[in-house]
């Protein structure tokens, strides 16, 4: 069954023959399923009536189109990728089940849409309303017939709360994954992930009480430490009034809530490096630490990103353990940038006013302030995406490898 | 599906059904009163409805109420009073969605309100009930001071921040005898939307002497940190040094906080007591046309002995329009809720109870309602 | 990722043998474990400090068969007695319809982007909007659900309105963890089970799923863990009740969240404060039953790799 032709269709200079050998591929990969009783005659009927499918389709759309719809993706290794998924379609279950797969892919865009599509049409209005700036104004007063506002203030405390947040928190998370899976004395292992995934399990609203009634007397000393030594930076700055709900103190219990979360994640992601990788580096004669840099966190780095990220929804959408910490600043004094003030994040100002939505106008402050915050998430997420994709050649390495190995594998089972 | 996955899925429903299976013998504790659940219908059995009454509103009530559906159950164990306490807004809002039976609001009903009210008792106006009186007591932690006097004007002006330390001569002036420390005042606020911070805006401004400049509004205007409802504001208060709030009077006698005592013009400052702030109910005046309660509280009274701060709230009922069975349940529960049984034990928790001749008027509006 | 953690410690100990460190590696290394174990003493002293606060405080109320079998009603913040039985059995139930509803799309959308969809454009679209609603905060999500539950339809407050809401939030979490570790599969598994001849949704089924079930198990749990301890969209969606209730389509219901919100707002009273640590621990307790099951249920069927 040796095809020279069929090993890398899309590496082939002129298109025609690319395309010519489309069909042949298919057939390769039936007949290879051919002969296992399971798929019986239908398989192999469905196998030649794809073929004629393809070729129909070929005849319709030109050689041309066939052929750079086989080299689209571009890389050499997609297109056995492609083969792979071609061959298959032909059994019922498979059918059944990519149908079903697509549909659940095909529900999230549609719930999203909606979701997006109905809180826009909610907070349009109101935007339209609006007096003032929504973008670059802090002041927050909705209701009444000049309803001004905007999401500034709101802004500001909700991106410097997390960013805080994360600093703190992605670090540990990394470390302490890292100490549950190649560090700690396996039976210590087990217990301290389940910990941890316990406390995953705390209600926020927990985190918030304890943050106040416990953490937050003991920060205080921490915050006069800091704000005396940075005070000179206008974010370390310490303004008159109290220690507790200020939005450092916020950060910290928002850190210590996400902690569990991505901890957790990486911890999955790093146990499953594989032993090879691992074994490999070892036998290199590297130290645990360069294995680690060298094999784990590589390979590790996409599923930390998304985790990390998973915690920094929470963070940037906490509710009510930040609404329970923050001090709320009054309307009078000056706007104040340090992080030892008090602040309002989107959530918490939505949640604190919930009660009140009593007018659509209203309303539609609050959910336009809510599109804004997912928007931020959004714009987070796909950032830390496109840095992951691009700039770290360790992250490359394992999914080319993945899939150069997935290329050899096809091509050995054709040959 | 495959053996092993259907085995997964099975054992996960095995696994929940247990759950529900084991735990499906749940029971509503006894009453702790001397009568039981099952000779329940012999004590009262002709007044009791069956059924599910579902409420929404303010916070301020909610210990009241709670207390009340407590007593009430005692009474009528068959009927099942749910109160959400969301808030004002939140409960006008619910109630003219037609989300909940009858609402508890610190206001009475506003005019456009009142049309979405009407709407939803299917044409028939609604109703503003006087039920419970919530003292609003300004509450402070100060080192060292336990007795404390305001007036007005003082108030207004540490609220609106034109006093800011203690040691400040009007303060002074007012609390002979007392030393006060140079530092500065840290005042708390409620950062939601609230009907206390709207009756105390009110006193600030009637009696504030024009040092207040705000208008009163549910949203705070003055100076402070804000905190998130009741329980914030007094816990902030508790844990900072040289603090002041206001708050409901339950939440500052429950943290323990120092009360400040009020001269209202008259002369002698007036301790915040049950009786006191009944004294300023009977100052205030009927704001409703026909049957509806409305009052209009006066914030400036100079009445002798009367504690001028302190918030009404209602219960907003339909006129007509609900269906039979839960019209006899609001009767039944709001009738018990304004009687002497009823607001007997409100004083325990630090409201006052309705004056004698505004409770036979509730009774007779709620009798009319059908 | 048994079989993983098993094997581990023999490889680790080669480690230490082979290498012949100069003396910069050997202190980095030193000093990454340092590191390493300092980040997890500091990442443990505030965790072990709220599970003290909660189990030290809580714990007692737990102890009495009443907190399990009883309901608040006619329990007023003054009074002590009474139990969480409505509270857990409402969370229970919210959870579970929600986790019907959003596990199986969750797990069918990872399969779809990592086994269907890998690089295609629709693949790219489904990527994106997942990161959407992760950022969709609960708030919101529970407004949404308001404004097409209540405001649209007409239909009242309801449990089963709450779950509608928390899908939104459960669904990326489990999606994003279940896509992760179904990439983490080597296609090694899947290629030899292809050159068997088995077709793709069987190879999915028994080979990909069960390979990454730890990995799902555990997202799913941090799915379950955080919409149980979501408390906005229950202020929004549901009534609280302190009664029975255990019909989720009608009727205020009671939930372990709304319970602690409840009962916050007197933590000066004793017996109040009492149920709020309660409350939490028994929410604690819960999703730790959950845990152990859904471990149980992964170690039973995940496939024997030795």
């Amino acid at each position: 069954m040796s095809s020279p032709d069929g090993t890398a269709p899309p590496d082939r200079p002129d298109g025609t023959a690319a395309g010519q050998d489309q069909p042949r591929i298919e057939d390769l990969v039936h007949e290879e399923a051919g002969p296992i009783p399971k798929f019986g005659g239908l398989a192999e009927e469905h196998a030649e009536h794809e073929a004629e499918e393809a070729a129909e389709v070929m005849t319709e759309s030109g050689p041309e189109s066939k052929a750079s719809a086989a080299g689209t993706s571009g890389a050499p290794p997609s297109g056995p990728g492609k083969e792979l998924d071609l061959g298959p379609v032909g059994h019922l279950g498979d059918r059944l089940f990519s149908g079903l797969a697509r549909g659940s892919g095909g529900l999230v865009i549609l719930i999203v849409a909606f979701v997006g599509i109905f809180l826009l049409a909610l907070a349009i209005p109101s935007l339209a309303d609006d007096k003032s700036s929504f973008l670059f104004s802090r002041i927050w007063e909705p209701g009444g017939d000049q309803p001004r506002f905007g999401i500034a203030a709101l802004f500001y405390t909700t991106v410097i709360s997390s960013i805080i947040a994360m600093l703190i928190a992605v670090p540990i998370a990394i470390g302490v994954a890292l100490f549950i899976t190649y560090y700690s004395p396996k039976r210590l292992a087990q217990p301290v992930a389940y910990a941890v995934d316990l406390l995953a399990a705390v209600p926020s609203i927990i985190y918030g009480l304890w943050g106040i009634l416990f953490f937050a007397p003991i920060l205080g000393p921490v915050i006069d430490g800091l704000s005396s030594a940075l005070g000179w930076i206008p974010l370390f700055e310490k303004p008159p009034g109290d220690n507790v709900g200020v939005v450092f103190t916020a950060s910290v219990v928002l850190a210590i809530m996400i902690l569990p979360v991505v901890t957790a994640i990486s911890r999955e992601i790093f146990q499953q490096t594989p032993i090879a990788h691992r074994e490999g580096a070892l036998a290199l004669g590297a130290t645990k630490w360069e294995m680690i840099r060298m094999a784990v966190l590589p390979y590790g780095r996409s599923g930390v990103v998304s985790a990390s990220m998973l915690g920094l929804g929470r963070a940037l959408g906490e509710t009510v353990a930040v609404l329970i910490i923050l001090s709320v600043p009054n309307g009078q004094d000056p706007w104040n940038s340090s992080i030892f003030a008090g602040g309002e994040t989107f959530a918490s100002k939505i949640a604190n006013n919930a009660a009140e939505f009593d007018s659509p106008e209203k309303t539609g402050a609050y959910i336009a302030a809510g599109l804004v915050l997912f928007v931020v998430t959004f714009l987070v997420n796909s950032a830390a995406r496109i840095i992951v994709d691009r700039s770290t050649p360790g992250n490359k390495r394992p999914r080319r490898n993945r899939r150069a190995g997935a290329s050899t594998a096809t091509e050995g089972a054709k040959s | 599906m495959s053996v092993n996955s259907l085995l997964r899925v099975g054992s996960v429903a095995v696994a929940s059904l247990g759950v529900l299976a084991l735990s499906a013998c749940g029971s509503d504790p006894t009453p702790s009163g001397s009568s039981s659940p099952s000779g329940s219908s012999s004590s009262a059995g002709a007044e009791c409805p069956q059924g599910t009454l579902n409420a929404e509103g303010s916070s301020a009530q909610k210990n009241a109420i709670d207390e009340v559906i407590s007593k009430y159950n005692e009474k009528c164990a068959d009927v099942t009073v749910n109160y959400n306490p969301t808030g004002s807004g939140a409960g006008v809002k619910q109630f003219n969605a037609n989300q909940v039976d009858f609402a508890g609001s610190d206001s009475a009903l506003k005019p456009d309100e009142m049309t979405a009210a009407t709407k939803r008792c299917a044409g028939n106006p609604a109703i503003d009930l006087p039920m419970v009186i919530g003292p609003v007591a300004i509450a402070i932690n100060v080192d060292g001071v336990s007795k404390f006097i305001l007036d007005g004007p003082t108030a207004a002006k540490i609220f609106q921040g034109t006093i800011k330390t203690w040691n400040d001569p009007a303060i002074a002036k007012l609390n002979p005898g007392v030393t006060l420390p140079s530092a500065p005042i840290s005042v708390f606020f409620r950062s939601d939307e609230s009907g206390t911070t709207e009756n105390f805006t009110k006193y600030l401004q009637a009696s504030g002497g024009g040092a207040w400049t705000g208008a009163p509004a549910k949203k705070w205007t003055g100076t402070g940190a804000g905190k998130e409802k009741s329980a914030g504001v007094a816990e902030g208060v508790k844990s900072t040094k040289n603090s002041i709030t206001y708050v409901e009077w339950s939440y500052a006698v429950d943290n323990k906080l120092t009360i400040a005592q009020i001269d209202n013009g008259s002369g002698t400052p007036i301790e915040l007591t049950a009786d006191s702030a009944g004294k300023a109910l009977a100052a205030a005046k009927p704001a409703g046309t026909g049957t509806d309660l409305a009052l209009k509280l006066d914030y400036a009274t100079k009445a002798a002995g009367a504690y001028p701060i302190i918030l009404v709230t209602y219960e907003i009922a339909c006129t007509k329009g609900l269906p039979a069975e839960k019209t006899a349940l609001v009767k039944s529960f709001l009738s018990y809720f304004v009687s002497k049984d009823g607001q007997a034990s409100l004083t325990d928790l630090n409201y006052a109870p309705l004056p004698a001749e505004i409770q036979t008027k509730v009774d007779a509006a709620i009798q009319a309602i059908s | 990722m048994t079989a993983v953690a098993e094997n581990k410690p023999a490889y680790e100990g080669k480690a230490l043998d082979l290498s012949g460190k100069s003396g910069s590696r050997a202190f980095k290394n030193t000093l990454a474990t340092v590191l390493i174990g300092l980040a997890f003493v500091l990442a443990m002293i505030p965790l072990v400090w709220i599970l003290f606060t909660v189990i030290s405080k809580g714990y007692h109320l737990l102890l009495s068969a009443d907190w399990w079998s009883q309901s608040q009603r006619g329990i007023t913040v003054r009074r002590e007695g009474g139990g969480a039985y409505h509270a857990i059995m409402g969370t229970l139930i919210m959870s579970l319809i929600t986790a019907v509803i959003a596990v199986p799309i969750a797990v069918l959308g990872a399969v779809y982007l990592v086994e269907y969809g890998k690089g295609t454009r629709a693949a790219r679209a489904v990527s994106f909007m997942i990161d959407i609603l992760t950022g969709v905060p609960s708030i919101v999500a529970a407004l949404f659900v308001y404004a097409v539950w209540i405001t649209i339809f007409g239909f009242n407050r309801v449990g089963f309105a709450v779950s509608l809401s928390l899908v939104l939030l459960m669904l990326p979490v489990v999606l994003r963890s279940t896509e992760e570790m179904l990439k983490l599969v080597p296609d090694e598994l899947r290629e030899a089970s292809y050159a068997l001849g088995v077709p793709k949704w069987k190879t999915i089924m028994k080979v990909v799923v069960p390979t990454a079930f730890g990995g799902i198990v555990t997202g799913v749990m941090l799915g379950l863990a955080r919409v149980m301890g979501e408390t906005a969209p229950l202020l929004i969606l549901v009534g609280y009740s302190k009664n029975i209730n255990l019909n989720p389509f009608n009727g205020f219901m009671g939930a372990l969240p709304t319970m602690i919100n409840q009962d916050r707002t007197e933590l000066a009273l004793q017996p109040a404060a009492d149920r709020v640590w309660a409350a939490a621990l028994t929410l604690i307790l819960l999703v730790l039953v959950l845990n152990v099951l859904a471990r149980l249920i992964a170690r039973f069927s995940s496939i024997k790799s030795k």
